[in-house]
This record gives structure tokens, C-alpha cells and sequence, in this order.
């Protein structure tokens, strides 16, 4: 029963940390109709900057995440700006050439620069090993993970749909034309909402160094997963791919520990399966172009 | 000049046969005759280009992505293997044959999964199908041989006569003819009436169907085709290296394939076939240049492409080649370049 | 041929200057080429890379000269894809007319060019991949590395010896962790432990959780592991965090999961493990002080056991060169490489003549803290082990 719940919380907080991961890339794909799939670059960025001042600098962990967010969400809003902002009308196949070239020379930078070993972050102490709550044992980096993750899952929904910045967004989205002669400026808006897709997977990526590993093919690594939550999750809203994330990170834990033979199977055909049945993903409202 | 009578001028235009097409095979042939020392690398480039095309099958001609057919070259890869390492069909030619069978039928029987739905499902099951065919080949490793792949495998000579030798010679020449058989397949198919519903199917499904077209049906059709083809390139991959081993199957080989086609062009057949040549050199380049960050230039190559523009790129590309045909045959522009991405 | 070649000589004598020309050594004509394929790119750059830098290490070291010919050094990198690998070695030996083959980052890659090596008649140096069967498919394949048996049948013996009655095991899903697999398991039954669970982890393994929370759930004294280096820091972290040090299972395995370029970030959370492993950077022999010294100076970090093995791959090929006296006919060099003998920065090391395998000592260590940083403290030592996959044969 204890082992139960362990895994259960142990696969909410994998879950957790792709949807941080991923939701950047559930905004640019489904929100902007942007297929980037440099998202890790960002993750990865993110993780390195936390490393780098938490390792090298002495840094206090917590002081670091703020700034992977930061650091993330700057290098966003630089190359949006010189770059990715051309290629919004584009075809899809250029989108996927472009974004592939920059994972390519991210890679290759950062191998150059820090070498191609894993790196790891220096954790405080205090969130080192379990504690133990009514006989289920629950790691605290983990616990922290689920704190973080859902605070921000909260923030973002309430900024989508309370805020004016939200409302300004959907509407941008929904019909750019008709946003621009409201007197929305659209450009900024998507200038901004990338950025911060990008700070989100920066401040996923210092997360992730502890339980997915940092090394300069994190982008190729994962970019397969975080597709896999946009799709499967359907990108018209956040709910979906939190709700996907969750339910990946779930099924991923539970079959490796209960069948750990066909571990590796269950995602793959989950998401087969879920995407035949609903082929706009879970929470899909209109076909994701 | 009525619309219909225009569509036929057009599309048998299109079919004949262009002095440039000639030339381009020539150019190929006589690569292979005065390049002896480069077989392996050639070689590596044509089989690309059969696989390219492969892919241009679904992609150029009938809108369908797919970031998973390294699936089908993988079957095509295994199927070669163990039919060799076995000694079921010994003779190369016929085995090609099987394994494109072989993949043709993975490809039918996919190809329910992957028609329904829109661009961005389709590439993620199509992914999904290759992870998942990968995972399979690894928990079959008595089969499969796992991580370490089939070894051992043995060619016997091609059609009894022409036996694999260490320089690459007759792995170069066979996949040649292979390639060129079955690009002048796939051009006789592209220009049927069947690739021309294709095309129609692919501009607008909807208004296919509302003039008769089966949509499912045709598209069913050119998936196992393509299948087909990914497969004989696998199958190729495998005769021509004695090698199989899981990374055909993986996600990197999906997505490289996706570049080669993207860079070339897709929608003219010539496309894989360029852009393997292309991303091959280019790849070669960089690699003896910096063994360590040649990703790095690559990428910087595919980020300059994308930000210049495609269409221009090409146009630069063809210039000459253009001024040449113009003064020799009299005739205006006959390289062209037709500009149609899937989405 | 004589002939031919004194005419070549006298007349490249006579085209420049005599000066110049007595000053060149004898057989200087043309180098000796290694062609050095390696991973540089993809998950196992990191191997590639070590085995490069030591090679770069030890031609700085030695100079580029031997035997009165120079070393010339061509590296591919082939991404640890198979296909590549034997491309790159056909065209090495086809176009570039090398010498030698060197490095293969995994199994596979080696296999693929092992018939190249055959057919060539030219000497493949392995200096990574751990799979019993690699020398047995070519006569000119000598390794330099180590097998996976080594290790493992060691300390499945150990763990009989040291009161480990019940194991659980957790090794990564392809050839070499299954090779691991099998013979920790041979040696550990045979000897009367008992296995109580055994997982198999897929290679590309983003989250160990579900699985340490198997192993935890199987109450075992202690887990073997084996997972490819790069991923055995994450993993250390992952046992502490599970609390598995805390309820008593000790960390047992292959010295690969405590690969000394990683070692040290892993945390206090590695403290205690056991590993059986050819190589520590903490080995106390002068010359290993001096070779990571030098490695540290050169390239800013620890030597791990990968370049340990790249640096006793160029030696050998050095060595065999001095012997036949800079011929680089394939036989010879083969002949001249087996029964080989020679102090390594690991410690004594020979080739077997007749499997042309790694005949190296293979320690029992514990990481702990020396001057504030982790490492591998070497405590037992089992002398000349030879590769026990091949010798039942």
C-alpha cells in the first residue's frame, strides 16, 4: 500500500516537471501555431545557468532558480526577436528545419563550452533524502518539485484567465487581425509570452538536472517527451497539458515498477492510443494545424 | 483553352522526360566512375536519396508527415538481415524485394493509424509507431541481437555474378540501379492519374472527396508504397553494410531524413535526392573538420537556409544550370523548382 | 622492390639539399597512420572524449616519433552508430592507407569493423567497448580496455566472501549490463547468494525512481548495479534520495557507475559504494600520480578508467612499433602486441597471447573522502585476472 502511494507521488512530481518542461512549447505550439522544437535549448540553458552559479559561484540553490527563469527567458526574448519573429508565417517544414539547426548548434556550444560530461547541481541539504509520512516515504526534492510546479500551474491559469495580459493573449491568438485593430500590440504580446514559455522551461531545466540528468543532449533527449505531452494533452488551454503531464508521468512510474519488462512500451502506446481516440489530444478544441 | 484540357497539357508536360533529368542521372553515373575512392560515402548518399523519396511519396505528394519512418527502414534493415543470416533468401535481389514486401505490409497495416487525424498527431504517431517498433526489436534481442545488432551477416553476389567487395564497388553500382528503377517507379506513379488525386487530395481532402476521389483509400495506397520504399532503402542499408542494428529505428533517422527532404524541396522527386547530397557533403565537410562540434555548423547551415529563404536559395542554385539548358535546347527555365510544403 | 624503393630514395636524396637531408631519419618517408574512431558526438561523447585526450596526453609525453617514423593520428567521430563506424573504417583503410584502427566507443562499432580488420590485415585496437566476444571476431583485434567478466566475476566473489547473502540487481538493458548481469550472477549463486529481484532498465532511462522503489520494496543487503557511466551520477543521487542508503543496502557493482570523471559531483551520496573496477584515479602508484596530474593540468578534470584505457592503447601500439622496428606489416604488429607486459598508471597489464584480451589486476574500492574530494579507495586487490568469458570457452 505504502509503495502505492510512493509511486503514485513519485510519478505526480515527474509529471509535474515535464509539464513545467513542456507547457512553454504548449503555448508556442498552440498558442502562436509555432513549431519550436529548440525548446529544450531553453531547458537546457536554464539548467546550466543554475549550475553553473550554484557550483561555481556558491550560489544558494533557491537564489539560482529565479535566474535560470531569467537567464532562460532573456536568451528567449533575444532570439525572438532576431530571429523566430520572421518565421511566424512560415511553413511548418521551415519551422522544423530552423528550430532543429538551433538545437544542433546549442548542443554543440555548450559541449564546447562546459564539456560533455553530466553535470549535476549541489543540493542543500535540506532537500536530501525522505521523510516519512504515515509510513509513505516521500522525497523531499521531489516534494519541492510538486510545491513549485503546482504553484505555477495556478499562476498561469489565473494570469490566462483573470488577468488583462490573459484575455490580450486569447485574443491575439484567436484572431490576430481583429487583436491588431483593437489596438492590441500583438507582436509584444507574442514577444512576451515566449519569452516566458522559455523562462518556464529554463527554471523545468534546473529542476530536471537532479532526476533527468543535464548534459548538452538534453534537447534531443527529451524533445520526443515534451511533444508528447503537447499532443497527447491537446494545446488550446493549459489544463490539458497539465492533465497529460500528470497522466504520462503517472503511467511511466507505474509501468516501470509493476512491469518493468514492457516499462518503456506503456508511454509510446498510451500516447498511440489516446491520440486515435481523440486526435486533437485530450482537451483538444480545434485541430492544432 | 478549357480548365480540364490544361490540367492534361500540364501534367503530360510534366511527365516527359527533361534534358535535365538525363543530365542529372548522367552527372550521377559518371560520379560513380570517377570518384573510385569515394564508393562508401556515395553509397551512404544514394541509399538516403531512395529513402528521401520514400518520404517525399507521402510528403510531397500527399501532405502526410511523418517523423517515424525510420520504422519502415528498420523492417526493411531486419528483414534483409535475417534473411541473409538465415539463409531463407540468399540471392540479394529477391530479398530486397521480400523485405519491401515485408515493410509494405507494416506499411498497410499502419497506415489505418495514420490517416486520421491532422499534421501534428500524424507526426506523433508516426513517431510513436517507430519508438515503439525500436523498444520491440530491443526486448527481442534473440531475434534481433539487441543493442549488438544482427551479426555475422554474409552476402552472397548479386544476381549470382557480382560479389560484395570491401571497396564498395558493387554495394554503389547495385543501389544505383535500385534507385533508379525505382525512381523512374515512382515518377511514372507521381504523373498517373493516381498522383494527381494524390495532389488533389493533398491541396484540399474536402473538395477530393466531393468530386469522387477516395481519399482513405488513395492515401492508403501511397503509404504502403512508401513503405515500400523506406523498406527496399533499409533492406539496401542492410546488403550493402552486412549491418543491422537498432539505431535504424531511431528517432535521429526519422528527423535527418526530415532535413534532407526539406532542404532539397519536396513535391519533385528530386528533392531527397539532392538534399542527401547536399546534407551527406556537408555533413563530411564539417565531420573532417571538427570531429567534436560539427553539429554546430550544421545547424548554423539549417538556421542560414531557413532565414534566406528556401525558394531563393534554390533559385541561386539553379542559375546556372538554367542559363546552360535556356542556350542549349532553346527553351525557357526547365529546371524548376516547385515550392509545396505539407501544412 | 628493393630496388624500386632504393631508386625512389636516391632520387628524393639527390632532389634537395644533402644537408638536410642526413638530418632526416632514415624511414621517415611516411608516417604511421592510426586511424582513431571514436564517439565525439551524441550520449557517449564523453568516452570519446576522454579516450582522445589521453592519447593527446601521451603523444605530448613520448613525442610523435617512433622507431623513426611519426605517428600521425586521423579522428572520426562516428556517434556510436555502427554503420558509421564501418564506413569510417573502410574508408580509413581504403583511402587514407592507415595502419592501425583504434578506439570503437561501444560493441557494436567495434564488430562492425572487425571484419574490415580481417580482411585488411590490420591491427583494431579497442580501447572502450567491454563485450567478452569483440576479440574473438577477428584475429587483429587486441583490446585495451577490459570485459565486463572482469569485473564482475570479482565482485560476485566478493560479495560471497563478505557476508551478502541476498542481492538485488539493477543493470541497464543492453549487451554490456546484461554481459554484467550474467556473470555477477554466476559467480554470486554459485557461491550460495541469492538473487531476489532483477530489473532491467531501459538504456535511454530519464528517472530511476520506479525502479530504486523495486529495489527498496525487495529488501535485499545489498544491489548490484550497472548502468553506462554517464549515468551513474544520477543514479547515486537517486539511491539517496530513496533513503536506500539510510535502510542499509549497500551499493555493489562494476566500477562503471563510479567512473572517476564523474565521481566527485555525485555528492556525500556515493559514500560507502563497492565497486570492482580496473582502474581508480586515487591508484597509489607514482606513476598514476604523475599521469593525472598531467591529466588534470592538460584538461582540467580526473582521468577516468576510458582514458586510462585510450593511454594504454597508444602505448601498445608505441611499443609494438618499437618491436618490429617501425614495420607495419599487420601480422608482425599483432604478433609483437601478444604477451605485451608493461606498467600501466592502473597498474601491471599484459595481452594474453592467445585471446589478445587484457590481462589487468582488478581492484576492490570504496569511494571515500580523500582531501575533501570523493574517490575510489582501492582495498583488496585480485591479481592478473583474465577475461573469464572467454577462458570457459
Amino acid at each position: 500500500m505504502a509503495s502505492i502511494l510512493t509511486n503514485l507521488f513519485d510519478g505526480v512530481a515527474y509529471g509535474m516537471l515535464l509539464f513545467v518542461l513542456a507547457c512553454g512549447l504548449a503555448v508556442t505550439l498552440g498558442l502562436m501555431n509555432f513549431v519550436n522544437l529548440a525548446h529544450g535549448a531553453f531547458a537546457m540553458a536554464g539548467g546550466y545557468i543554475c549550475a553553473v552559479l550554484v557550483n561555481n559561484s556558491g550560489w544558494p540553490f533557491f537564489a539560482a532558480l529565479p535566474l535560470a527563469f531569467i537567464g532562460s527567458a532573456a536568451i528567449g526574448i533575444a532570439l525572438e526577436r532576431t530571429l523566430y519573429r520572421h518565421l511566424y508565417s512560415r511553413s511548418h517544414l521551415d519551422q522544423v528545419l530552423f528550430s532543429i539547426g538551433l538545437v544542433f548548434m546549442s548542443v554543440a556550444a555548450v559541449d564546447y563550452i562546459m564539456g560533455s560530461s553530466r553535470v549535476f547541481i549541489k543540493l542543500p541539504a535540506a532537500l536530501e533524502g525522505q521523510i516519512d509520512l504515515f509510513g509513505v516515504g516521500i522525497g523531499r526534492y521531489r516534494l519541492m518539485i510538486v510545491v513549485i510546479c503546482g504553484l505555477l500551474t495556478l499562476g498561469l491559469q489565473l494570469i490566462l484567465a483573470k488577468t488583462r495580459f490573459g484575455s490580450r493573449l486569447r485574443a491575439a491568438v484567436d484572431d490576430p487581425r481583429a487583436a491588431s485593430g483593437l489596438g492590441i500590440n500583438v507582436p509584444q504580446v507574442f514577444a512576451f509570452t515566449f519569452a516566458f514559455g522559455c523562462g518556464l522551461a529554463g527554471l523545468g531545466g534546473a529542476l530536471s538536472a537532479e532526476i533527468l540528468g543535464l548534459d548538452p543532449y538534453f534537447p534531443l533527449k527529451f524533445m520526443i517527451y515534451f511533444l508528447i505531452v503537447v499532443t497527447v494533452g491537446g494545446s488550446s488551454s493549459i489544463t490539458g497539458p497539465f492533465l497529460a503531464s500528470l497522466l504520462l508521468g503517472i503511467a511511466d512510474v507505474a509501468g516501470k515498477y509493476y512491469v518493468p519488462k514492457v516499462g518503456p512500451f506503456v508511454i509510446y502506446t498510451v500516447m498511440i492510443v489516446i491520440l486515435l481516440w481523440r486526435p486533437n489530444g485530450l482537451f483538444g478544441r480545434t485541430a492544432a494545424r | 483553352m478549357t480548365a480540364l484540357s490544361d490540367v492534361s497539357t500540364h501534367a503530360m508536360a510534366s511527365a516527359r522526360c527533361r534534358i535535365s533529368e538525363v543530365a542529372f542521372w548522367v552527372l550521377a553515373l559518371a560520379c560513380a566512375f570517377l570518384f573510385p575512392s569515394r564508393y562508401l560515402i556515395m553509397t551512404d548518399i544514394v541509399r538516403l536519396g531512395l529513402f528521401a523519396l520514400s518520404l517525399d511519396l507521402i510528403l510531397g505528394y500527399a501532405g502526410i508527415v511523418s517523423l517515424g519512418h525510420a520504422a519502415f527502414f528498420g523492417v526493411g534493415a531486419y528483414s534483409a538481415g535475417l534473411l541473409a543470416l538465415h539463409g531463407i533468401i540468399n540471392e540479394p535481389v529477391i530479398a530486397l524485394v521480400a523485405a519491401g514486401l515485408v515493410a509494405a505490409v507494416l506499411g498497410f497495416l499502419t497506415s489505418f493509424l495514420v490517416i486520421r487525424g491532422v499534421d501534428l498527431t500524424r507526426l506523433m504517431v508516426t513517431l510513436g509507431i517507430a519508438l515503439l517498433l525500436e523498444a520491440l526489436a530491443e526486448r527481442f534481442s534473440d531475434i534481433t541481437g539487441g543493442t549488438d545488432g544482427l551479426q555475422g551477416i554474409e552476402m552472397q553476389p548479386v544476381l549470382g555474378l557480382f560479389a560484395f567487395d570491401m571497396f564498395g564497388r558493387t554495394g554503389l553500382f547495385y543501389s544505383l540501379v535500385v534507385l533508379f528503377i525505382l525512381f523512374l517507379l515512382a515518377r511514372r506513379v507521381v504523373h498517373s492519374p493516381f498522383g494527381l488525386s494524390l495532389r488533389a487530395i493533398k491541396n484540399n481532402p474536402l473538395r477530393a472527396a466531393a468530386i469522387g476521389v477516395p481519399v482513405n483509400r488513395r492515401l492508403i495506397a501511397i503509404y504502403t508504397l512508401a513503405a515500400f520504399y523506406a523498406g527496399i532503402a533499409g533492406a539496401l542499408f542492410t546488403q550493402t553494410t552486412a549491418l543491422a542494428s537498432l539505431d535504424v529505428f531511431s528517432f535521429e533517422r526519422s528527423a535527418d531524413l526530415m532535413l534532407v527532404l526539406v532542404i532539397g524541396g519536396t513535391g519533385y522527386l528530386y528533392g531527397g535526392l539532392i538534399g542527401a547530397v547536399v546534407f551527406k557533403m556537408l555533413q563530411e565537410l564539417f565531420q573532417s573538420i571538427t570531429p567534436q562540434y560539427w553539429l554546430f555548423w550544421i545547424g548554423l547551415v539549417l538556421v542560414v537556409i531557413v532565414m534566406v529563404g528556401r525558394a531563393r536559395i534554390h533559385r541561386w542554385v539553379l542559375f546556372v544550370p538554367n542559363l546552360i539548358i535556356r542556350q542549349l535546347a532553346g527553351r525557357k527555365a526547365a529546371v524548376a523548382v516547385p515550392e509545396s510544403d505539407a501544412s | 622492390m628493393f630496388n624500386r624503393r632504393k631508386v625512389l630514395q636516391w632520387g628524393a636524396a639527390s632532389a634537395v639539399l644533402p644537408g638536410l637531408c642526413t638530418s632526416m631519419p632514415a624511414r621517415a618517408e611516411d608516417a604511421v597512420k592510426i586511424g582513431l574512431i571514436l564517439p565525439m558526438t551524441g550520449g557517449q561523447s564523453s568516452t570519446g572524449k576522454q579516450i582522445d585526450n589521453a592519447i593527446k596526453l601521451y603523444m605530448q609525453q613520448k613525442g610523435d616519433t617512433v622507431a623513426g617514423r611519426k605517428i600521425e593520428i586521423i579522428l572520426k567521430d562516428d556517434a556510436a552508430v555502427p554503420d558509421n563506424t564501418k564506413r569510417l573504417a573502410q574508408e580509413l583503410i581504403v583511402n587514407d592507407k592507415v595502419n592501425f584502427i583504434a578506439g570503437f566507443g561501444v560493441t557494436p562499432a567495434a564488430l562492425a569493423a572487425a571484419p574490415l580488420a580481417t580482411q585488411a590485415k590490420i591491427p583494431e585496437v579497442v580501447m572502450a567497448a567491454g563485450t567478452s566476444i569483440i576479440t574473438e571476431r577477428s584475429p587483429y583485434i587486441v583490446r585495451t580496455s577490459f570485459t565486463l567478466a572482469q569485473s564482475s566475476t570479482i565482485i560476485g566473489d566478493w560479495a560471497v566472501k563478505n557476508g551478502i547473502k541476498k542481492v538485488a540487481t539493477l543493470t541497464s538493458d543492453y549487451a554490456p549490463g546484461n554481459d554484467a548481469l550474467t556473470f555477477f550472477k554466476q559467480r554470486f549463486t554459485a557461491g550460495g547468494g541469492e538473487i531476489v529481484e532483477e530489473v532491467k532498465v531501459p538504456l535511454a532511462n530519464p528517472d530511476f525512481a520506479p525502479f530504486l522503489q523495486r529495489m527498496k520494496d525487495a529488501k535485499p543487503d545489498a544491489m548490484f548495479v550497472f548502468v553506462p557511466a554517464g549515468q551513474g551520477g544520477n543514479f547515486m543521487k537517486q539511491y539517496a534520495e530513496r533513503g536506500l542508503d539510510k535502510s542499509g543496502i549497500k551499493v555493489i557493482g562494476p566500477g562503471d557507475v563510479m567512473d572517476d570523471d564523474l565521481l566527485n559531483n555525485m555528492g556525500d551520496a556515493a559514500l560507502g559504494a563497492v565497486t570492482a573496477h580496473l582502474y581508480s584515479a586515487a591508484h597509489p602508484s607514482e606513476m598514476n600520480k604523475d599521469f593525472v596530474a598531467a591529466y588534470k593540468k592538460a584538461f582540467g578534470n580526473r582521468p577516468g578508467f576510458m582514458a586510462v584505457s585510450g593511454y594504454d592503447g597508444i602505448h601498445l601500439i608505441y611499443e609494438a612499433l618499437k618491436k618490429t622496428g617501425g614495420a607495419t606489416d599487420g601480422d608482425k604488429l599483432i604478433e609483437a602486441m601478444k604477451g605485451m607486459k608493461w606498467e600501466s598508471p592502473r597498474g601491471p597489464i599484459s595481452i594474453d597471447p592467445e585471446t589478445r584480451d587484457i590481462v589487468q589486476n582488478i581492484y576492490i574500492r570504496k569511494v571515500e573522502k580523500v582531501d575533501g574530494e570523493l574517490y575510489n579507495v582501492e582495498f583488496a586487490t585480485f591479481e592478473a585476472v583474465k577475461d573469464s568469458g572467454k577462458t570457459k570457452k
